[in-house]
C-alpha cells in the first residue's frame, strides 16, 4: 500500500515536471518547443467573416466554389506577410480571415474581399431617369452579360502616349463575340464599367465611363485608373477573381498594445485569485489546505500544458474560464474534506478518515461536473455556430478541460499526499486535519 | 441543529420577493441588446493619458456621435464605446480624431452586420433550451435509482431559472443604470450559471440520496434537514473559491468580460441560495404534498404543481 502510493507520489512528480518544462517560457516551452497559442484579441490582428453570396450557383456546386473562394484569397493574404493567416469556412457559405498580429490598410482590407469582376453597363433613360443597366448579346441565341469573366488571363498595365495609365485586356472567343455586338450597338455611347454595383473610379475619383470610339472585338483598355490600383486590378483580373460576391458581415480588429495589456491584466488577475484561493484553504481546512493548494498549483501547470499540447487558442474568455476552473477546482477538495471532517469528528483515525472522505465524496464530484460538461459542451457548439462567437467557444473550451482535470488532480494528487501523513506522528494531531474540530453544530 | 425545513416559508418568501423585483425591473427598463443581437459597431479604446468619462462623451457629442452609448470598463478602464454600423473609413476617421484629442491610444473594434443578429438570437435561445432540458433529463437520470427521479430533475431545474431569472433581473437595473448590454459574453455568463447552480444542487441532492439510503429515520423532512447542515459549508466555501477569481477578473480585467463576470457573481450567489434553500426545500414541499399554503405566495408555483 505504501510502496504503492510512494509510486504514484513519483508519477505525479514526473508528470508535474514535465508539464512545468512543457510550459515554460510560455513563448517557446523547454520541452517540445512550443508558445502559447493567443487569440486575436490577445495578440491583435483582424478577423473578418464573409459571407457568400451563393445565390447565382447552381445547386450542388455550392461547396466547390467556396473552396475556390478559400483558395483565391489565401492567395491574396500571403504577400501582406502574416505569419499565421487563418482562412477558412464556416457553416455552408461563411469564410472567416483571421489575420494575427498585423495592422493592415483600409485598402488592404478591402482588396482581401474584393470580387474583381468587372460588369460593362450602358447607360438608358427610364422613366425620365438616366439608369446603367448591364449591357448584353446574344450567343447562340442565349442573352449574355459582358463582363470580366470574358477576359483572357493576361491583362497587363501600361501607359499610354500620354504618360497615361493603361490596364489592358484581350477578350476570349465569346467575349469576343459579345464585345463586338454591344460596341457597334452603342458606338459613341458612354460604357460603365461597375464592380458590383458601384462604379469603378479613377485616380481622380470620378466613375470610369469611356465614350465607345471604334468597335472592340480583341484587345480593350481602362484608363484612368491609379499605377497602385490598375496594378492590383490586373492581378486579381488573371488569376484571383472570386467566383461569386462576399460581403463583411463581422469585423474584429484589435491593435496589439491592446491585446498585450490583456494578457498582463489576466495573468495578474489570475495570480492573485489563486493566490487568495490558497490562503483560504490553508487557513480554513490546514494540513488538507495545504495539501489542495499543491494540488492546484498541479493543476494548474498541467492544463497549462495541455493547452500547449493539443493547441488550444487562448483568447480573453478563454482565460476566463481557466481562472474560473481554478476557482471550481478546489470544489471536489472542499468536498472532500468536509467529508473527512466529519469522519474525524465521529472519531476515526486518519487512515479512515481519508478513505471515507474519498469514497464517499466520489459520486457527489462525479454526477455534479457532469452538468458543468453539458454546459461546455453547448457553449463550444454556439461559438462555432454563431459569427462573433469564438470567445464563447474559447470559454467552453478552456472551461471544460479545467473541469476534466480538476477532477483528476483534486482526488489523486490530494489523496496522494494525505497519504503520506497516514501513520505519521502528525496524524495523531486530528486537529491539524480539520477546522473546528469538536464543535459539533455547524 | 439548524431547522431550516420549518423555516421553509421564509426562504421561498425572500425567492419570492427577489425575483418580483427582477420580474419588474425586466418589465420595466427592460433588456438592451448588444452588437451581436442587434448589429452595430463597438469599439474598446484604451488611451495612454487619463480620460474622464463625461470628457469623452461630450467629445463624441461634437463630433456627430451624440447618440453613442459609452461605459468605462473596471479594471481595464478601458472605454466601451456602441455606435450603430460605420463604414470602416468612418471608423478610422472616428479613432484618428479621438487620437488628436485625447493622444494616443489602442483600440479594438467589433463590427457586426444586422443580417446576423436574428441567427444569433436563435442559437443562443436554442442552447439555453438545450442545457435546461439536457439538465433535467440529466438531473432525472442520476438519480434514477431515488423513488420518483423527476422530482429531483423538475427541482434543480426550478433552481436554475430562479437562479438566471435572477441574473437577468439584476443585469436589467445594470442596463438601466449604466446602459449595460445584453452580449454574447452575458449569455455565456447565463450559460456557466445553469452549469455552476446545478453543479450545487446536485451535491445537496446526492448528499440527501446518501443519507436516505443509509438513515433509519424515515422522514423525509428530517434527512433533507441534516444533508444541508452537512452542506452547508461545502456549499459557501466553494462558492466563495469561484467568486474570489471571477472578482479577481472583474477588478483586474474587465473590459469585453465584464458582463460574464458581473452575471457569474450574481448568478453564483443567487446559485448558493437556491441549492440550498429552493431546491432541496421544494423536494420536501412536493413529498408531503404542501403546495397549497404557497398559491397565495408564490404564483410562479402554480403550474409546476400540477406535473
Amino acid at each position: 500500500m505504501n510502496a504503492r502510493n510512494l509510486l504514484v507520489l513519483l508519477t505525479l512528480v514526473i508528470i508535474f515536471i514535465l508539464s512545468l518544462l512543457i510550459v515554460l517560457p510560455i513563448d517557446k516551452g523547454m520541452l517540445f518547443g512550443r508558445g502559447m497559442l493567443l487569440g486575436l484579441d490577445l495578440q491583435g490582428g483582424i478577423r473578418l467573416v464573409y459571407q457568400a453570396d451563393l445565390s447565382s450557383v447552381e445547386a450542388g456546386r455550392e461547396d466547390e466554389i467556396i473552396d475556390g473562394v478559400v483558395a483565391v484569397i489565401a492567395n491574396r493574404v500571403n504577400p501582406l506577410g502574416v505569419t499565421e493567416p487563418i482562412i477558412s469556412k464556416q457553416g455552408d457559405d461563411r469564410i472567416v480571415v483571421e489575420l494575427p498580429g498585423i495592422d493592415i490598410t483600409d485598402v488592404q482590407k478591402e482588396r482581401i474581399g474584393r470580387t474583381a469582376l468587372l460588369e460593362f453597363r450602358e447607360l438608358v433613360i427610364e422613366d425620365g431617369e438616366e439608369k446603367w443597366i448591364a449591357a448584353t448579346g446574344t450567343i447562340d441565341g442565349e442573352e449574355r452579360v459582358l463582363n470580366s469573366s470574358y477576359f483572357k488571363e493576361n491583362t497587363y498595365v501600361t501607359r499610354d502616349n500620354f504618360g497615361k495609365i493603361e490596364l489592358i485586356f484581350e477578350w476570349d472567343e465569346e467575349g469576343s463575340q459579345l464585345s463586338e455586338q454591344i460596341t457597334s450597338r452603342l458606338l459613341g455611347q458612354p460604357l460603365g464599367i461597375f464592380e458590383g454595383d458601384e462604379s469603378l473610379k479613377g485616380e481622380d475619383g470620378q466613375p470610369i465611363t469611356p465614350i465607345i470610339q471604334a468597335i472592340i472585338t480583341n484587345i480593350g483598355s481602362i484608363t484612368g485608373l491609379s499605377v497602385n490600383e490598375a496594378t492590383e486590378l490586373s492581378k486579381q483580373l488573371n488569376a484571383g477573381r472570386l467566383p461569386v460576391p462576399l460581403e463583411v458581415i463581422y469585423e474584429e480588429n484589435v491593435s496589439p498594445a491592446l491585446g498585450a495589456d490583456f494578457i498582463e491584466l489576466s495573468a495578474k488577475a489570475g495570480i492573485i485569485g489563486i493566490v487568495l484561493i490558497l490562503l483560504f484553504m490553508i487557513l480554513y481546512y490546514r494540513i488538507p489546505g495545504l495539501v489542495a493548494s499543491l494540488a492546484l498549483v498541479f493543476y494548474g501547470v498541467v492544463v497549462l500544458a495541455i493547452f500547449k499540447l493539443i493547441s488550444v487558442t487562448l483568447t480573453l474568455a478563454g482565460i476566463g474560464g481557466f481562472v474560473l476552473s481554478i476557482g471550481m477546482a478546489v470544489d471536489a477538495n472542499v468536498l472532500i474534506f468536509e467529508r473527512m471532517k466529519e469522519e474525524l469528528q465521529a472519531g476515526r483515525t486518519l487512515g479512515a478518515a481519508v478513505k471515507a472522505g474519498f469514497g464517499r465524496a466520489w459520486t457527489a464530484i462525479r454526477d455534479s461536473n457532469i452538468t458543468t460538461f453539458i454546459v461546455c459542451i453547448i457553449l463550444i457548439w454556439v461559438g462555432s455556430q454563431i459569427v462573433a462567437g469564438a470567445p464563447v467557444q474559447g470559454f467552453g473550451l478552456t472551461l471544460l478541460i479545467g473541469v476534466a482535470v480538476s477532477m483528476f488532480t483534486a482526488i489523486i494528487v490530494t489523496r496522494t499526499l494525505l497519504r503520506l501523513f497516514v501513520g505519521s506522528n502528525l496524524a495523531k494531531r486530528t486537529s491539524l486535519f480539520s477546522p473546528y474540530l469538536g464543535k459539533k453544530d455547524v | 441543529m439548524f431547522d431550516f425545513v420549518n423555516k421553509k416559508i421564509r426562504f421561498f418568501a425572500i425567492s419570492g420577493v427577489l425575483i418580483l423585483i427582477c420580474i419588474i425591473s425586466l418589465s420595466s427598463l427592460g433588456l438592451k441588446a448588444g452588437i451581436e443581437f442587434s448589429g452595430g459597431l463597438q469599439l474598446t479604446l484604451s488611451f495612454n493619458e487619463d480620460v474622464e468619462l463625461g470628457e469623452l462623451k461630450r467629445e463624441l457629442d461634437n463630433l456627430g456621435y451624440g447618440n453613442a452609448i459609452v461605459q468605462q470598463a473596471l479594471g481595464s478602464g478601458d472605454f466601451l464605446v456602441r455606435t450603430f454600423e460605420l463604414s470602416t473609413s468612418e471608423e478610422v476617421q472616428l479613432v484618428n480624431e479621438l487620437a488628436v484629442i485625447f493622444g494616443p491610444l489602442d483600440s479594438r473594434s467589433d463590427d457586426i452586420s444586422p443580417i446576423t443578429a436574428r441567427e444569433t438570437t436563435n442559437i443562443t435561445t436554442i442552447a439555453i433550451a438545450i442545457a435546461a432540458v439536457g439538465i433535467m433529463l440529466y438531473v432525472t437520470w442520476a438519480f434514477r435509482r431515488m423513488p420518483k427521479p423527476f422530482r429531483y430533475g423538475t427541482c434543480a431545474i426550478i433552481a436554475l431559472l430562479h437562479d438566471a431569472l435572477i441574473a437577468l433581473g439584476v443585469f436589467s437595473i445594470l442596463s438601466g443604470i449604466l446602459d449595460w448590454e445584453i452580449n454574447l459574453m452575458f449569455i455565456t455568463g447565463i450559460l456557466a450559471v445553469i452549469g455552476y447552480s446545478v453543479n450545487n444542487t446536485v451535491v445537496i441532492f446526492d448528499r440527501i440520496r446518501d443519507n436516505l439510503s443509509r438513515s433509519e429515520d424515515d422522514d423525509f423532512g428530517v434527512v433533507v434537514n441534516n444533508s444541508l447542515a452537512e452542506s452547508l459549508t461545502r456549499s459557501i466555501n466553494t462558492s466563495l473559491t469561484t467568486i474570489i477569481v471571477v472578482l479577481a477578473l472583474l477588478l483586474f480585467v474587465g473590459s469585453t468580460i465584464q458582463n460574464f463576470a458581473v452575471v457569474l457573481i450574481t448568478g453564483i450567489i443567487a446559485g448558493t441560495f437556491s441549492s440550498l434553500f429552493i431546491a432541496p426545500l421544494l423536494l420536501i414541499v412536493w413529498e408531503n404534498r404542501e403546495w397549497p399554503p404557497f398559491f397565495r405566495w408564490l404564483p410562479f408555483l402554480k403550474s409546476n404543481s400540477r406535473k
